[in-house]
This record gives structure tokens, sequence and C-alpha cells, in this order.
């Protein structure tokens, strides 16, 4: 299907003009716009304080201390706004398929997951990440590391690759939108689920769910992995040494299977209409 | 001129449907939305293409621009296949659906034009040819600078005919282009669409409720019943295969019993003294005026053409295995 440009060139441009028109269509409500910004950046801030206020009564979660869990925090939150932003607007997909407006996105000379992911673009999912790499960014002062290059290096790398791996989770569970229309509740477990699962140590969780979230939904690999490799802490599940490295491996596994998923959701939908 | 631009052999679709039928049990159902539908449209024709809600007409438009992908047959629209190649398509189609708007709601109508000229990558000089020729032709000059959303339906409708043309398409699709507009609005798009398919030689397929549409616009018709094509041709020819009737209305001196009118004609109502006789759209009215005017006090009488509303609803009655066909358009013929 690739003819002229290639489709990544294209998508990023349509993604671009589409959610640029919806930027525009928000700040036609400033005052609205500006109340929903400062009501995220609140209500994301919140569950950070719910764990500052564990820390007011105990001095470690799992063995980490708060600099550490705030350090998991940090990326957890970071990657997760990044791929929200970016590609959050998937999980409305299922809205679009029922009213039928999907249509609309078919007959147009841009690739529909670019079109999907911008569609009701909205700049106020800023906040969150915003308020992950203001934790972030404490931690990494706060924590007691031995920073070298591979270290400074590997702190922006697994942000990166988490978005990714948050990313592809939005784009499989919008496909599977096009099979059950209301499943996005199904989704958030795993997306919002998966977040605020990473945001405390591995340490506290069962081993079931830490395999689970290393091998089947490779979360893990957004802020388990490369923070105890920062912090000298033992891995998870006693993963090889390299673990912390294979992050960007994991992406693109994640970003392949994502397309491959999304690709047949929209074959389906378009041999089976609605 | 003779090559056909859209292309349908044998094109089939078929949707599994799947119902609950039990907590977990779903029972499988396919249902034959389009049932090898054959058909060709030469470049520059405009069709009307119609039939009953559920037909198959929004199927066969999902299909010919690559929405929907056939089950069978072939399918060609400018020598691609849509569902194959949509995006490339989607170069040298518009698509108009008359029920959802593709404007920015909360933004100036020109800046829908402008994400168009962008996302179609149309050339600058063109853009604003095509921009300017379509603000004219459709009266939309005072109109670019107001948020879609305070526009009226008509006005919407105008802005979405115009978003769906500045990239030059061959072929424009419109589906119900004239719903829910008034007399005005709707004599502006008809005349406007004339103007295109006559100027700059568009194809166009529309599918309407609204049989104006078809009796202004088109030159062919097409009627799809239960997904298969049950007419294709000319407009007028459409009364002959629906055996459509005429009708005469004659005012007497006073109220009479029917009219005693020589066979096939017959009184089909009466009011007072007016009474209402239908006959053959193929027989003159003179013999039968002449027999009236003869044996009954003739005061006044009018010829009325076969609606065509009555027309479509009688042939879609004809074959005779329908349980659920539409009523009986008897009433439909006098007005």
């Amino acid at each position: 299907m690739a003819w002229g440009r290639s489709r990544p060139v294209e998508g990023l441009r349509a993604y671009r003009l589409i959610a640029g028109m919806w930027i525009r269509s928000t700040l036609t409500y400033r005052a609205s716009f500006a109340l929903t910004v400062c009501g995220n950046l609140l209500l994301s801030g919140l569950d950070f304080v719910a764990i500052l206020l564990m820390f007011a009564q105990v001095d470690a979660l799992g063995g980490w201390t708060l600099p550490e869990v705030a350090l998991l925090y940090g990326l957890s939150v970071t990657a997760f706004g990044i791929a929200q932003l970016a590609f959050g607007s998937v999980a409305s997909l299922g809205g679009r398929v029922r009213d039928g407006s999907f249509d609309t996105l078919l007959v147009r000379p841009v690739p529909v997951l670019a079109q999907v992911a911008a569609d009701r673009f909205a700049l106020r999912r800023l906040g969150r990440g915003v308020q992950g790499s203001v934790v972030l960014g404490w931690a990494l002062v706060a924590v007691d590391v031995d920073w070298g290059v591979v270290k400074v290096l590997l702190v922006p790398v697994t942000v990166v690759c988490g978005a990714v791996i948050f990313g592809s989770l939005f784009v499989a569970g919008g496909a599977f939108q096009f099979l059950a229309q209301d499943a996005s509740e199904v989704q958030n477990a795993f997306t919002y689920g998966g977040t605020t699962l990473l945001q405390y140590p591995p340490t506290v969780f069962g081993r079931d769910l830490v395999r689970g979230v290393t091998f089947v939904l490779p979360l893990a690999f957004a802020n388990w992995v490369p923070a105890a490799y920062l912090l000298g802490r033992p891995y998870p599940l006693g993963l090889p040494e390299g673990a912390a490295f294979a992050a960007p491996l994991v992406a693109v596994v994640c970003a392949a299977a994502a397309g491959a998923v999304w690709r047949a959701g929209l074959r389906s939908y378009r041999s089976t209409g609605s | 001129m003779a090559d056909a631009f859209i292309e349908l052999v044998d094109v089939e679709k078929v949707f599994e449907v799947r119902r609950k039928t039990g907590f977990l049990r779903r029972e499988r159902r396919s249902v034959r939305a389009v049932d090898s539908l054959s058909f060709t449209v030469a470049r520059g024709e405009m069709v009307g293409y119609i039939g009953p809600n559920g037909a198959g007409k929004s199927t066969t438009i999902k299909m010919l621009t690559g929405i929907l992908t056939p089950s069978g047959g072939r399918l060609r629209v400018a020598g691609i296949d849509p569902s194959r190649e949509r995006t490339r398509l989607a170069h040298r189609m518009g698509v108009v659906l008359g029920q959802r708007t593709t404007l920015w709601w909360d933004l100036p109508l020109i800046d829908s034009y402008r994400l168009m000229h962008r996302m179609y990558r149309i050339p600058d000089a063109r853009y604003r040819e095509n921009l300017d020729r379509l603000v004219e032709l459709l009266g939309l000059a005072d109109l670019l600078d107001v948020p879609v959303r305070q526009l009226s339906l008509g006005q919407r409708m105008r802005g979405d005919i115009a978003a769906a043309l500045l990239h030059d398409p061959e072929v424009l699709y419109l589906d119900e282009p004239t719903i829910g507009l008034d007399v005005m609005s709707k004599a502006r798009v008809r005349e406007f669409l004339r103007q295109l398919n006559a100027e700059r030689a568009t194809t166009v397929l529309l599918t309407t409720h609204d049989l104006q549409d078809i009796e202004q616009l088109c030159s062919r018709v097409m009627v799809i019943d239960r997904g298969r094509l049950v007419y294709d041709g000319a407009l007028a020819g459409l009364h002959e295969v629906g055996e459509s009737e005429r009708t005469l209305v004659v005012d007497l001196e006073r109220e009479l019993p029917p009219i005693e009118a020589p066979a096939p004609a017959r009184v089909v109502r009466v009011e007072g003294p007016r009474q209402w006789l239908a006959f053959p759209a193929s027989e003159s009215a003179a013999g039968l005026v002449a027999r009236i005017a003869a044996e009954y006090p003739l005061v006044d009488l009018s010829v009325r053409e076969p609606d065509i509303e009555a027309v479509i609803a009688r042939m879609l009655d004809t074959p005779a295995d329908t349980p659920d066909s539409p009523p009986d358009p008897a009433g439909h013929t006098v007005r």
C-alpha cells in the first residue's frame, strides 16, 4: 500500500494538521480550556500526593525509599502522559464507529490511524506529562545514584520506550473497539491501570502479576527494569543483566504488534461495516 | 466518452450478523445487502440512485468509496479497486454525506477549506481558483468567517459540497444532498449540481428520497431494491415499467354516482361533485374526456401526470414474492 511518500511521514503530517485544527477549536472556548488544564494538573497530581501520604507513615515501600518510588512514578507517568497526549484519542474510536462518523475518515487521502489518533486532540492532556516530569526531575536529583554516561542516557531512552509501549496499548485497545464498540473500559483497565501499577515497586506485588506485566504486557520495561538498573537493585524475576537495555527492542515489538492488530481491526470493519 | 468510469460486475456484499440468543449463545446469520449488482457509469454522467431504506444504496456508495470491501464481484472506479487503493482514489473523488458534515464545527468555514487545501495537497493556484469559483456559485462569500455551528442546515450543506470539490474530483458521490433543506436551498443546490455536471463534466452519483432531485437533475436513474438493481434507464421509462397511471380530475355540476367509464379507466375517488379517474399513462386522454363530456354535465377538468414516487412504489411492489412490500400506492395517485 505504499506509493509516493512513505506512510509514516504522511501520517505524521496529517496528524499535525488535524491536531492543529482541534487545538484551534478548543481555544475558541478559552475559559473552559484554562479550567480543564488546571483541573487536570490537580487531578493527576493527586495520586502522587497519595504516595507522599504513605511515606508520612513509613520509611520504605517494599524496600524502596521515597525518591526511588518517585523515580518509578516519574518514569511511568511521564511516558504515559506522552502516549496519552499522542494516542489517547484512539480510545474513543468506539464512539465514532457507533455513530457512523468513522466513515468520513475513510474517504480522506491520509492514513486512518493518524486521523483517529489526532481526533479530538486535547492539549489539556499535557498536564499529566508535565506533572510526571516534575516528579521525575526531583527524583533524579534526590536518588542516590552514581551517574555515568550510560545511566544518564538510559533515562530519556526509557521515557521514549515507555511512551511507545503505552501508545501501542492505546492503539491495540482502540483496534479492539472495531469488534466491541463499548470496550473502552476494558482498555482503561490496562492503560490507566497499568500506569498506576507501575508507580509502586514490583516488590509489593505478587509474582504472577509481575510476570504478567513483564512477559505478557511488557509494561515493566517502561520503568521497573531500567529503574532497578539505575538504582543498582535486583531485577524483578531475576531477569538477566542486559534486560534494562532491552526496552527499545520491546518497544519496537509492541509497536509492530499494535500495528498488526490495528490493520486487522480496520480490515474487519471494512468487511463487516456497522 | 463511452469508457466506463464506474464499473460493477456481479458485486455482492454479505454481512455476518450476530444476534444474542442467550447469555453466551449467538446466532449467526448472513444478510445479503447487495446481490450481484452490475452497472457502469460513463464519465460525465449524472445518475440518480434510489430505493427504499435498507435497499443497499448506502452499502453501494460505501463500496464505491472504498469504505467497505465487497464480498464478491469486481468493482472499479477510474480503473482503481477502491477498497485496495482507498487513499489513491480519495484524491479523485468527492463525497458528501447529507446527514454528516465534514466541516469543523467550532471553526470558521474557511478553516475547513484550508485544511482540505493542505490535506489533499492542492496546488495553491488551483486551490484559490476553485475556492473563488465555489464561493461564488454556492453563495458562500458572507459565510467564510462564520463558525460552522452557526450556519443553517442549507448553508452547511452548500459548505460541505464546496469542501468536497476543492480538489477537483472526477466523481462526486452525494448521499441525500437535499435532505432537510427548504425549497430555496434545494433549488440552489440543484442548480449548482447541474452546472457542475454541465461545465466540468464531473461524474455525479446521488442517492435521494426526494424525487424532484432526480426529475430535475438526472437523465438516468437506477432503482435498487433488496440489494438488486430493478431498474436502470431513463427517467421517462420508469413510467412504462411501473405501468403508471395518469389521473383525470373531473368537476361535475352536481353530486352524481361514480362515472361509468370505459375500462381500463376507472373512478378511484369521489368527493361531492368532483371525481378522480385513473387511466394508463400510455393512453390518450382525449377519448375518455370526449365520452365523459358527452354523457355527464361537465364543468371543468384537468389531467395529472403520474407521481413518480407512486410509480416507484408500484414498481417495487410488482415482484409478487413480497409480503412486506410498501403500502398500496392507490392513495398516492390522486392528490
